[in-house]
């Protein structure tokens, strides 16, 4: 069995939907899959760019320390926010980038890595380029379990705005879809922390 | 626009989305503000929510006439509030003075960040201890509250609405960008749940009643304005009429009976908690989000066999003297380390409290990154 506390960082830059997405996971661990989490951001003062990051940990128990100290989980969707955080990933900790975006990936088997083009794919496959967040979501939530699928569509569709729910389950079905044949291609049991 | 009174159920909620929802549960109906990070999202919210209970919400042209129209909501009859940070808590300590004078009740929220001066804006600090307790001039008493949770967060809004209203006296909510802005969950409670105080009104005539008569608990009754009671209302020394005297004898009595009312009211005041203090050798004093990682440290710390416990203060001020007195004169306690985000604004106290009867060390980070369990075990010579 996992560990029942994971530390998830999503990061990337302001503008991503990264704030958004963080939100969404820790309201389907914790409306919907009843079990405890807390969520924390960090951001620069501009409204697109600059660097942004929002962290979950979810855990069956209570929450003591808000803050991330060793990653479970990072996903990246650019390369900048890749080199500032890698150092803060456990050994055997799950890298998830967004290959379009990050070139420079670390080589060896310290880290699980995953990589998924999610802008590209939420830009030619889903028709926006806004959905990348959604999209990387189903592939976190795809390739990790930690939240339930159903409670993560239920979170989705009560954050995102009137109109593009359709667009938000789209983007969702392809991350998983993702997840799934990455998980084929690479096992993600022995990422399971000890 | 139309909404729910009361949100009620599970929800995922940030710091200062639970001080909004506390405040319409204790009854607050007005709000005036100048919007500061990181304290913004409580002016926000309130915006939305205050005209949909009936309430008012106004933002001002600055912290100072905020602080004011505060006070006149309230002597108007109404539970009011305001929400800063730093900068803005700076702004608004004269009016703070005045409402201590004139005995107004009202919640004042300082969502703490990196400073002197601007700061910074987006990251934490606990560095307004002193000022919440000495920010106004003068001989003043003062209650504080810091909440370490979202849960707590609410219920502390409540409680600092029920002092206010109980003492007759501005309260200060302490939070930190921390505690503001981290989103957990929060079960908000149905109406009527929730014991709520309303400032006691006077039953004599209007043309009999003395505004500031303290009475037997030393707490004058308060007639709102508007509804026939004429008095006085100043920031001079004043008789129980409310107009000023110069009279040395009753500048003495009244000014002591202001501070009697809130050292009379220390039970019902201070609340703490104990975490693993019934065997500690070693205890963490922390309080708002540097509690958080103290509770981590001594429960890791507790799995090694350590003797480690932690004191968090609830209640900043009046500063809980006996609780810890009484703590640092057990047989087994061998050291408090005071551990905040300032340069020992706490570690002070704790060292007046304690008066040499166990050691006290202070922990101290100002670098607006939060103190972490690591730090705090390594502090106690351990990982």
């Amino acid at each position: 069995m996992a560990k029942c506390k994971l530390e998830i960082r999503l990061a990337g830059s302001g503008g991503q939907g990264l704030m958004l997405a963080g939100i969404i996971l820790a309201e389907a661990a914790i409306l919907y899959d009843n079990r405890n989490a807390v969520n924390t951001q960090s951001y620069g003062p501009e409204a697109r760019g600059g660097a942004s990051q929002s962290e979950v940990i979810i855990s069956d128990d209570e929450i003591d320390f808000p803050m991330c100290e060793q990653l479970d989980i990072l996903l990246c969707l650019n390369q900048q926010s890749l080199d500032k955080y890698l150092d803060d990933l456990r050994k055997g900790g799950m890298l998830i980038v967004d290959s379009g975006l990050c070139a420079d990936l670390p080589e060896g088997d310290e880290y699980k890595v995953y990589k998924i083009p999610f802008t590209a794919l939420a830009r030619d496959e889903v028709g926006k380029v806004f959905v990348a967040n959604i999209v990387s979501l189903g592939a976190v939530a795809g390739l990790t379990d930690c939240v339930t699928r159903n409670s993560l569509e239920r979170a989705v569709l009560t954050r995102v705005p009137k109109g593009t729910e359709p667009l938000n389950m789209k983007a969702l079905a392809v991350g998983y879809r993702e997840a799934a044949a990455a998980r084929v291609d690479q096992p993600v049991g022995a990422t399971k922390p000890a | 626009m139309a909404g729910p009174k009361f949100k009620t159920g599970l929800r995922l909620m940030s710091g200062n989305e639970a001080v909004a929802e506390g405040a319409l549960y204790a009854g607050c109906r007005f709000f005036a503000g100048y919007p500061i990070t990181p304290s913004t999202e409580i002016a926000e919210v309130l915006a939305m929510r205050l005209p949909q209970v009936g309430g008012f919400f106004l933002q001002m042209e600055d912290e100072i006439a905020s602080m004011a129209a505060v006070l006149g909501a309230s002597l108007a009859g109404a539970k009011a509030m305001t929400a800063t940070s730093g900068p803005g808590f700076s702004l608004k300590q004269e009016n703070i003075g005045y409402g201590c004078i004139a005995e107004i009740p009202c919640v004042i929220v300082d969502v703490q960040r990196g400073g002197p001066s601007t700061g910074m804006p987006t990251k934490p600090m606990q560095s307004d201890i002193m000022q919440a307790r000495w920010g106004t001039h003068g001989d003043h008493p003062i209650i504080a509250l810091y909440p370490d949770s979202v849960e707590e967060a609410f219920w502390e809004t409540i409680r600092a609405f029920n002092l206010a209203e109980r003492f007759r006296t501005p309260v200060i909510l302490l939070s930190d960008e921390v505690v503001g802005h981290m989103r957990e969950r929060m079960f908000l409670p149905k109406p009527g749940t929730v014991s709520i105080y309303n400032r006691r009104k006077p039953r004599r005539e209007p043309d009999k009643y003395m505004p500031y008569e303290g009475g037997a608990q030393d707490v004058p009754t308060m007639a709102a304005f508007g509804t026939g009671y004429r008095f006085h209302v100043t920031g001079l020394f004043h008789d129980r009429t409310g107009f000023p005297t110069n009279d040395p004898a009753i500048i003495e009595s009244e000014l002591r009976r202001l501070h009697r009312k809130v050292d009379r009211g220390y039970n019902e005041i201070m609340k703490w908690e104990e975490f693993f203090l019934d065997d500690a050798e070693e205890v963490i004093v922390a309080y708002g989000c540097t509690a958080r990682s103290a509770r981590a440290a001594v429960k890791r710390l507790r799995l090694r066999d350590r003797k480690v416990g932690m004191f968090r203060l609830k209640t900043i001020w009046p500063f809980p003297d006996r609780a810890i007195r009484q703590i640092a004169r057990r047989a087994h306690t061998k050291l408090l380390l005071v551990a905040e985000m300032n340069t020992g604004q706490v570690l002070g106290e704790v060292e007046r409290a304690v008066a040499g009867k166990c050691a006290v060390e202070g922990l101290q980070r100002l670098d607006t990154e939060m103190i972490t369990p690591r730090q705090l075990m390594r502090a106690l010579r351990e990982g």
